[in-house]
């Protein structure tokens, strides 16, 4: 293993058992996780982009399973791990999950400290008394104001941004390597979502924690993340560096992602959409997957299934367009300048 | 155009609604006044326990108003009206419903759900001509007339919503009341919903209250937006003056928290925080002023004066 990786994929698949069928839900997935990075994945529901950060701590449901491939952590292969007792070392420990829906994800019938100071005692070993003092030291770094009285509080008379910092602190707890944050703020206003995503790059500068950051929302990634991969029916379809996937993006889909984003359109006119729907994992899927919606496809798009092509040293798209042989092709003119654009839609606030 | 020149299709004045009694009264919007113009897009945004979906409600007359008036084509249609009138709103008033998968009756066939408002009203004289105009909304919403006898679990999420919005245009309103119609779908399939909206208010001359959260997607389909706080109107002006001349420091927070798409932006912004404190309404009472011309904000005299000299 790489020493500036903390965590590799090698040609992942992870398939499920569907009434009597094989789905395949992510196929042929290779990443490297760098220390201390926040890496985000962007992609559309069913995309498979929670299916891959579940296969990374073993929390898939009873009908998945990883097909092909390996995972590997800090020499550790995790994709050899099959009961529990294994996952418990890395689960939560060394890689922590923060999920969208801060409403379920805490207890109702236990106060806000016991729920973090259970974990420290758990992990690190602590006394009780121990434990909620560094459960009262975590609330105040995660902002909650006079932890010491909220402390003994139940999740009810916590707001929903509240309860998420809470959750936050929870996962911190047991100082875990790696904090996959899936959909944090999806449910949370705009102005708790600022404030939660600072929140989230401070702790990281603090704890210094690596971060796969899942997310739908590019206004999102485009503040939080170093690197962006782009999901696309179980493949990872773009990755590069953010202002690469920005700026510079190759793969026609994220194109497409990039034209439809309402801050492009011009007043008067049509918001650019991306035709079809994602294609169904029922059938098998033959050559490029996005090719029935891609206006550029070529022949080859519908027979051969496309390698990632280099871009840069850290930049790969999983286009034939990047192929010697394809055509040139410029990308729409919208987001040829973005940044333009983008500079002159908020200058004036 | 001048706003005296335009058609006011609704019109609210004064708006209090309450929810229970006693001591656990909760007054969840409070001195809400605007007017909605004929054709237009009028967005109501704010966040989550602000109150915008109740007022959206009351305009169609699911929540009971405690005070104010609704007025729609002259008519008032809260409080006590009679039966035959409020059969008539409810038909003029149409709604569209955030969740695309419950909205919909599962055991019914698309035509069913599209054609149930006709069957109400009995808006058709023969058998072939509800389904003629049936086959008709569902071409115009962008789906196939031979998915008339499916059901809903038979569609995607943008399908289902595209349904939905079948479902409300068939009546012929005059206002649509979109409640965050596409907070529920994915990126790619918002610009389709939205642009289908869109066509509809261009093409048909329909108006819509778009009830949303998101400034960024209000900004691009509004003509005008209210910016709503705490049950109270904060601000209220057309969309490009409201984003390039915000006034109301809660307004100025809401748009620094909007995520950028662009990383070079994104990663140096500041965020403002509101602090409602700042207001001191404790001898000069705040009321909804007009700053500019179609410009208002909710404050006192002395802020009035503050924000007017900014202005120059």
């Amino acid at each position: 293993m790489n020493d500036e990786n903390i965590l590799e994929v090698k040609n992942l698949n992870v398939s499920f058992r569907v009434r009597g069928s094989e789905i395949e839900a992510i196929h042929d997935i290779s990443l490297n996780l760098k220390k201390h990075e926040t890496l985000a994945i962007v992609g559309e529901s069913g995309s498979g982009k929670s299916v891959l950060t579940k296969a990374f701590t073993g929390m898939l449901e009873q009908n998945g399973r990883i097909s092909h491939g390996t995972i590997d952590y800090k020499g550790t292969r995790l994709s050899d791990l099959r009961v529990n007792k294994q996952w418990d070392k890395i689960r939560g420990k060394e890689i922590a999950t923060i999920f969208q829906d801060p409403m379920t994800s805490l207890d109702p019938i236990h106060t806000i400290g016991s729920q973090i100071s259970e974990v420290v005692v758990k992990h690190q070993k602590k006394t009780k008394k121990e434990a909620k003092k560094i459960a009262i030291d975590l609330m105040e770094k995660t902002g909650i104001p006079n932890a010491v009285k909220r402390y003994n509080e139940y999740p009810f008379e916590y707001s929903g941004g509240m309860r998420q910092r809470i959750v936050i602190a929870i996962a911190l707890a047991c100082r875990p390597e790696v904090l996959i944050c899936d959909e944090p703020t999806t449910a949370l206003d705009v102005t708790i979502q600022a404030q939660i995503l600072d929140l989230i790059k401070e702790l990281q500068e603090e704890y210094k924690f690596t971060i796969i950051f899942i997310t739908h929302d590019l206004g999102v990634v485009a503040s939080i993340a170093d690197r962006i991969a782009v999901m696309y029916s179980g493949r990872i379809i773009e990755i590069g560096t953010c202002e690469e996937i920005f700026y510079d993006s190759r793969h026609p889909y994220t194109w497409n992602l990039l034209s439809s984003l309402p801050q492009l359109a011009r007043k008067g006119e049509e918001l650019k959409s991306i035709p079809g729907t994602p294609p169904s994992l029922y059938k098998k899927i033959v050559g490029d997957a996005f090719a029935p919606r891609n206006q550029y496809a070529m022949s080859v798009d519908f027979k051969a299934e496309p390698p990632m092509f280099k871009v840069t040293d850290t930049h790969y798209a999983k286009t034939w367009l990047l192929d010697k042989r394809a055509p040139k092709i410029q990308k729409p003119e919208v987001i040829q300048n973005l940044h333009q654009h983008m500079l002159e839609m908020t200058a004036e606030n | 155009m001048n706003n005296s020149d335009r058609e006011t299709l609704l019109s609210i004045k004064d708006l209090e609604i309450t929810f229970g009694s006693g001591n656990s009264k909760f007054v969840a919007v409070q001195d809400v006044n605007f007017d909605i113009f004929k054709g237009e897009i009028f967005s109501l945004v704010g966040e989550s326990g602000s109150g915008k979906t109740t007022i959206g409600r009351a305009v169609l007359g699911i929540n009971p108003t405690s005070n104010g008036q609704i007025i729609f084509e002259g008519k008032q249609i809260n409080g006590k009206i009679s039966s035959k009138e409020k059969f008539e709103t409810e038909r003029k008033i149409q709604m569209i419903f955030q969740d695309p998968s419950a909205s919909l009756n599962e055991r019914a066939t698309i035509d069913y759900i599209i054609s149930e408002g006709l069957y109400n009203y009995k808006l058709f004289k023969s058998e072939e001509e509800r389904v003629n105009k049936v086959k008709e909304m569902l071409e115009a919403v962008g789906l196939l007339p031979e998915q008339l006898y499916r059901y809903p679990h038979e569609f995607s999420g943008g399908q289902r919503q595209r349904i939905g919005i079948a479902r409300a245009l068939i009546m012929n309103p005059d206002l649509v009341v979109a409640d965050e119609p596409i907070s529920a779908l994915d990126m790619s399939i918002r610009a389709q919903v939205l642009n289908l909206l869109k066509k509809f208010q261009r093409e048909q001359g329909i108006t819509f209250l778009f009830v949303a959260h998101d400034l960024s997607v209000v900004r691009y389909i509004s003509d005008r937006i209210a910016v709503i706080r705490a049950g109270r109107i904060l601000e209220l002006a057309e969309t490009e003056e409201l984003f390039k001349n915000p006034i109301h420091p809660y307004t100025k927070s809401l748009l620094s928290a909007i995520p950028i798409p662009d990383p070079r932006i994104a990663k140096s912004r500041k965020n403002i925080v509101y602090d409602p404190s700042i207001h001191d309404y404790s001898t000069k009472k705040p009321k909804f002023i007009e700053i500019k011309p179609g410009h208002f904000v909710y404050c006192n005299e002395t802020e009035a004066e503050e924000y007017k000299r900014d202005l120059k």
